[in-house]
């Protein structure tokens, strides 16, 4: 931060953080639903893929004329099915979440593209694109609905993640899976739930995405999947499951913010910010090894 | 003669080439402390595992209170009322003593926080464990808060113990829940063990050590070859012929052998 600030005089400028927080609303609100797959020792390669089919349906279902309240509730179905997908199979034939999700990922890639037809979807409609639109001002930041919601997400899944037993399980299954279990735990049946409320995040995450660039592109989000991991474990929740918080997601996601558009204001071709959030997982991941390494 | 707590008859259970149960009966009597002995692999863990819901044996049945029962999961078990302490403990390592206690069992705060907001009683939970922890006299843990990976070896023992303990309404079931404890804090799992009985309810006691079974069993189950070969009083059998009959240096038939209460 303080060597963007050094090297662009405007990067600590007010409106370019409420820029920079704006940016990663999306990332974010991936990041959140990878966190609960990542507490429960899973990983989701498929969630910016989902997604990007969820701006899809959403801008095309307004462009058909459909009303913008249907083409949400539609929006909202297609990613929670898609979720539940991927967690039956995971749960009910115990396939490992990589090989699932990187399936899922590859599928869903190529049905977004077909559904696409070939082209991109302007989004016009007004409900569609009311989270990139300000809300108010706070102080001289400026508010959109989109924070707003990123807000809320995040404090309603910290509340379920740590003060309801649903979380605690989440955690425990991410411990073991066997302990879980022997406590009476219903360890399939919470796994499932993680992996269902994770595509409704991602639905969440479509629409901020239309609020952000009011575009459906079947070629967007292209390294959303891996930012979102990003954020996760630079936000310190391990990848072995069953430690971390919502919280530092947070904190992760704005890190993977801050650097790309940093980076893009310092001039830097955005293949070398790949290489940059690369790296930066790569040493994040190894500090979680080291560190749970000494704790065992 | 009242009816068993729990019995089981002809149990089996395969695991591909292995067959971890060939067949075992069990009858645990009420208000009883039966030791289960057998040498390592016998089966001993997985008999166990049958009679609380964590597998589900291929064959046999298993009666509470004379009933036949099948346990499809841990949760239908403890629903029973049969509390394990399983010998891997089955604890959380990143969640602190207070949360392992409750795990699975979480306690909400009543009224429309507790069940629309599903919110949980972290205070009550706590004190609680802390009570729990007292009255076991469990002192070497300082802090409920404290996280269970960073417990001894020992002391992860003695919350398995405490939660079975704790929660236990009918059968308690411990599988080697002292093999990692030094012998204050095995007198003490002892000491619970019979504080558990006048309580009334039945205790099996999975032990490798002969001195303490001698101590506190009613009755010993020797396992042998996933079945129970024997069972027999510890006042009418020696230390060594208890291990002859594990060994199978000894059968139950010989002349040598100590009064069998089961017919094998
Ligand atoms: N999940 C499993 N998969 C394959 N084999 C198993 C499994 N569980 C147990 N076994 C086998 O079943 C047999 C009995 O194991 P079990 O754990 O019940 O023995 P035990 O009497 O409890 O031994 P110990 O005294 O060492 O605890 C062993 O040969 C073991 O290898
Ligand atoms: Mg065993």
């Amino acid at each position: 931060m303080i060597v963007f600030s050094a090297t662009t005089s405007t990067f600590l400028t007010v409106d370019n953080l409420s820029l920079v927080v704006q940016q990663s609303l999306v990332v974010a609100t991936l990041a959140l639903g990878q966190t609960l797959i990542v507490l429960t020792g899973g990983i989701d390669l498929a969630n910016a893929a989902i997604m990007v089919l969820g701006t899809m349906v959403l801008a095309r279902l307004v462009i058909n004329g459909s009303n913008s309240v249907v083409a949400l509730i539609a929006g909202f179905l297609v990613c929670a099915a898609l979720g539940a997908i991927s967690g039956g199979l995971v749960t009910m034939l115990n396939l490992p979440p990589f090989i699932v999700t990187l399936g899922m990922l590859t599928v869903i890639l190529a049905a977004g593209r077909l559904y696409s037809e070939g082209n991109s979807y302007p989004v016009t409609d007004n409900l569609l694109g009311i989270l990139g639109q300000g809300g108010y001002l706070f102080g001289q930041i400026k508010v959109t609905h989109g924070m707003t919601l990123a807000v809320v997400m995040f404090a309603v899944t910290w509340y379920a993640l740590t003060r309801t037993a649903w979380g605690r399980h989440v955690y425990a299954l991410g411990n073991d899976p066997e302990a879980a279990r022997l406590t009476g735990i219903r360890v399939g049946r919470t796994r499932f739930s993680v992996y269902l409320v994770a595509g409704v995040i991602y639905a969440f995450a479509a629409w901020q995405a239309l609020g952000r660039i009011p575009n459906a592109d079947p070629n967007a989000f292209q390294t959303g999947n891996l930012d979102s991991i990003t954020a996760v474990v630079i936000g310190g929740t391990s990848l072995f499951g069953g430690r971390g918080s919502v919280m530092g997601t947070v904190v992760g996601a704005l890190i993977v913010a801050v650097l790309r558009s940093g980076l893009t204001q310092a001039g830097i071709d955005s293949l070398y910010q790949d290489v940059a959030t690369g790296v930066l997982v790569i040493a994040a991941v190894a500090f979680d090894q080291v560190v749970r390494r000494r704790s065992r | 003669m009242t009816t068993p707590a729990l019995q089981a008859r002809g149990l089996v259970k395969r695991y591909g080439q292995v067959t971890a149960i060939d067949g075992a009966d069990f009858d645990l009597d009420a208000g009883e402390v039966l030791a289960v002995v057998g040498d390592n692999g016998a089966g001993k863990s997985s008999l166990i595992k049958a009679l609380s819901g964590a597998l589900i044996p291929d064959e046999g049945t298993v009666l509470l209170d004379g009933v036949e029962t099948h346990f499809h999961s841990p949760l239908d078990a403890r629903h029973a009322g049969i509390e394990t302490v399983h010998q891997t403990l089955a604890l959380a390592p990143a969640m602190d003593i207070a949360t392992n206690l409750f795990l699975g069992r979480e306690v909400r705060r009543t009224g429309p926080l507790g069940s629309v907001f599903r919110l949980l009683d972290r205070n009550a939970m706590r004190s609680q464990a802390q009570d729990q922890l007292d009255a076991l006299g469990i002192e070497t843990v300082q802090h409920i808060g404290q996280l269970v990976e960073t417990l001894s070896g020992g002391q992860r023992q003695a919350v398995a113990v405490a939660r079975a303990a704790m929660f236990g309404s009918k059968i308690v079931i411990m599988d080697e829940p002292t093999a990692a404890l030094g012998v204050k804090e095995s007198g003490q799992v002892l000491d619970l063990i019979r504080r558990i009985r006048d309580r009334g309810l039945p205790v099996v006691l999975i032990s490798h050590d002969m001195p303490q079974v001698f101590e506190i069993a009613d009755r010993i189950h020797v396992h042998r070859l996933g079945r129970r070969t024997a069972v027999v009083r510890p006042a009418d059998a020696s230390m060594s012929q208890v291990v002859s009959l594990m060994t199978g240096a000894l059968r139950p038939g010989d002349p040598d052998a100590p009064p069998n209460l089961v017919d094998s």
